[in-house]
Parts: C-alpha cells; sequence; structure tokens
C-alpha cells in the first residue's frame, strides 16, 4: 500500500469526521487526494495532531475525530498515547501510517521497523489496536471503527518506496485552514 | 498573598474555561483548584507543548484555553508556539511561572530564568509580570488580547504571589 492508496480507502468512507493531518507528506497527499473543510492540515507542530485531536474531541463529543499520524509524528509524541488511553475519548479514532522512515525530509529511519507501535498503543490501553497491510482489510477495518466507540488505533503499514517530495505543499495560508476547519466544526 | 482558588475564580470570571498544563511548585494549588472545580475542566498534560496542542484543540471546539507552566517548559513548546499558534491564529493565555527571575535560584533555572522574557520577545509573544495588586487587571488584559488579536500571551508568576 501506498500514502495515495491508504488515503483514498480512507476518505471514501468519510463524512463529516473531523480529520486532523500530521505534517508533512500526510498533510498533502491528504490535500492532494480529498481536500474537505473537515480536514486539519497541520504543517508545522511536528508530532502534535494526536494533542489537537484529544483536545477537540474532549470538548466535542458529538463529533467523531479521526488523527491521520505518521511513525515518525508518532514517536516524536508518545506521551500523547498515554494521554489518550487515560482519559478516554470515545469519539478519537488515531490512524498512524507507518512507512518506517521520515519520508517527507527523504526517508531517513525511524524505529518502528523494531518497535511495534500497536504494542505501544496496547499497553496505553486503546480500546482497539488494529493494524492492517492491504486496503482491502483497510477498508473493513474502518467501517467497523468508524462505528464504533474508541479511543481505536489502526496501523496501517505504508510502502518506505513511495513516490517522494514530488507532491506539491497545502497552498491554503494557515490562517484559511483554521477558520474552514472551525466553521466546520462549530 | 493571593488565595491561589480566587486566582481560578478570577480565571473563570473572565471567560477562561478549559485549563491545561504541567505543574510547578509555585502553581500546585491552582491546580488543585482547577481540577476541584465542577464548572472547568484542568487536564493534566505530560509535557507543555502537548499542553499546547491540547489547548490549541480546544479553542477550535469552542473553548477558551488557558496552559499552565513552568517557565523551562517554555523550551519545550516553542515550536509548537512559534509553527501552530502564531501562524494559524490559535490563542491561548500562558501563565508561566518564573524560575530564576533574581538569579537566585536552582542552577537548572538560572539560564532559562535570564532568558525566557527574551525568547518571548524573540519570537514576538507579548507579556506580561503579575505584581501583587495587578493580577485581575492583567487577567482582563489577557482575555481581551487573546479574544481580538487570536494570538498566544504570557504572563509571568513569580514566587510568592498566590499561595
Ligand atoms: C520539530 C521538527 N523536526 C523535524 C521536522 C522535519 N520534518 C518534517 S516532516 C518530518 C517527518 C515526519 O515523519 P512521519 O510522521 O513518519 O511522516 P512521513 O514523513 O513518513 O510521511 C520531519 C522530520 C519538523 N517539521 N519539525
Ligand atoms: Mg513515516
Amino acid at each position: 500500500m501506498n500514502y495515495s492508496e491508504a488515503i483514498t480507502t480512507i476518505t471514501e468512507l468519510l463524512k463529516d469526521q473531523l480529520v486532523i493531518c500530521a505534517n508533512g507528506m500526510i498533510s498533502r497527499e491528504t490535500f492532494l487526494i480529498r481536500d474537505r473543510v473537515e480536514n486539519f492540515y497541520m504543517i508545522g507542530s511536528m508530532g502534535l495532531a494526536s494533542s489537537i485531536g484529544l483536545g477537540i474531541a474532549l470538548n466535542k463529543s458529538s463529533r467523531k475525530v479521526i488523527i491521520f499520524d505518521g511513525d515518525g509524528n508518532l514517536l516524536m509524541n508518545l506521551g500523547s498515547l498515554t494521554m489518550i488511553g487515560a482519559l478516554r475519548p470515545k469519539n478519537f479514532l488515531h490512524i498512524v501510517f507507518d512507512n518506517e522512515v521520515y519520508a517527507s525530509t527523504g526517508s531517513q529511519p525511524t524505529f518502528s521497523d523494531k518497535i511495534r507501535l500497536e504494542d505501544i498503543a496496547k499497553s496505553a490501553r486503546y480500546t482497539c489496536v488494529k493494524k492492517v497491510t492491504s486496503t482491502e482489510v483497510l477498508r473493513k477495518e474502518m467501517v467497523k471503527l468508524l462505528e464504533s466507540d474508541g479511543p481505536s488505533f489502526l496501523l496501517v503499514k505504508i510502502s518506505k518506496n513511495d513516490r517522494q517530495s514530488e507532491i506539491g505543499r497545502v497552498t491554503y495560508s494557515p490562517e484559511h485552514i483554521k477558520e474552514r476547519f472551525m466553521s466546520a466544526i462549530n | 498573598m493571593l488565595k491561589s482558588g480566587d486566582f481560578a475564580q478570577e480565571l473563570i470570571d473572565t471567560g477562561y474555561d478549559f485549563f491545561t498544563g504541567v505543574p510547578c511548585s509555585i502553581i500546585g494549588n491552582l491546580i488543585t483548584s482547577l481540577t476541584n472545580r465542577p464548572d472547568v475542566t484542568y487536564i493534566p498534560s505530560v509535557r507543555e507543548d502537548v499542553a499546547i496542542g491540547i489547548a490549541s484543540g480546544a479553542y477550535m471546539a469552542g473553548k477558551k484555553p488557558a496552559v499552565l507552566m513552568q517557565n523551562s517548559g517554555l523550551g519545550q513548546c516553542l515550536d509548537a508556539l512559534t509553527s501552530l499558534n502564531l501562524i494559524y491564529k490559535l490563542p491561548c493565555l500562558l501563565i508561566v511561572t518564573w524560575r530564576g527571575c533574581d538569579g537566585l535560584d536552582a542552577p537548572e533555572h538560572l539560564v532559562m530564568g535570564k532568558a525566557c522574557i527574551k525568547l518571548l520577545d524573540t519570537v514576538g509573544i507579548s507579556h506580561h509580570i503579575f505584581d501583587v495588586d495587578n493580577t485581575k487587571e492583567l487577567i482582563n488584559m489577557s482575555y481581551k488580547y487573546v479574544s481580538e488579536k487570536k494570538e498566544p500571551v504570557a504572563l509571568f508568576l513569580k514566587k510568592g504571589i498566590i499561595d
């Protein structure tokens, strides 16, 4: 699976769920594949997508909050998992696109080839933890997770050799991203 | 010295309704007061930048957030403040305890104690310093600032202002 296939598969199933995209390729790919008013593209503050999403989830229990995280982003803020697992927001779905590298900066290795991120999520007491490696299973799991209470964790294995860099940046200004996203929440 | 409970009341009366942060002994009682209140939320965070992220999410969900931290935590959250709050215009009140303010503190506080004001000036974050009789005024002013400017503002709290 590459980013494009994974993000296409997931976003095809979305309705009005709020999505927080981690910085780098994940925001860019999501912007390119399916820009939605309910998408927040986090272009800086690496690692904080799940914390921003937690702040939303705790204060908007009527809306499902989905994080499009990356392995590098997740590893930069593992503490966030303990907060999510302890505070247990039911409306929280944590998706991690795991390519075992920092693809955005030229595919330098992270540590997720040696340490299982799904085990960390289990230790942090996420309600449901799944790992998928194909688009078929990804679609099936997503359908279930969108309907069930969380906090849930879905690890999506992505090929290391995915296309890099040639994809454009998010063209909206940060302020516009925020204004638009807030109009979709409130 | 102001009671921490009254300080919390002041923040809440002004309009702040969501709190998160990392403890410092100076704000220990304040955090306890906020945690015990049924009308507002205090979420303990694992790091100061995480607190900033949570506060930013809370703001987008309609809250008026405040983050409580020690000045040592300013270093932790500089990337969040500069590449999230300032560019997206995501406001929050930062209540920052000022350890090492007079050069008399534990060694680990001295460098940041001297640098923290300049640090905020460098990145362009507005700041003020609490004293015994300006707490109400500064909290009010901060609320007006975050509401209008949609940027973070820091209020420094030295030891001895609240109990
Ligand atoms: C604090 C900080 N350090 C480094 C970077 C540079 N950087 C941008 S994206 C990225 C990699 C993100 O890795 P991951 O979450 O695995 O996503 P991927 O790049 O694999 O899509 C890095 C290191 C940054 N933006 N901020
Ligand atoms: Mg990666």
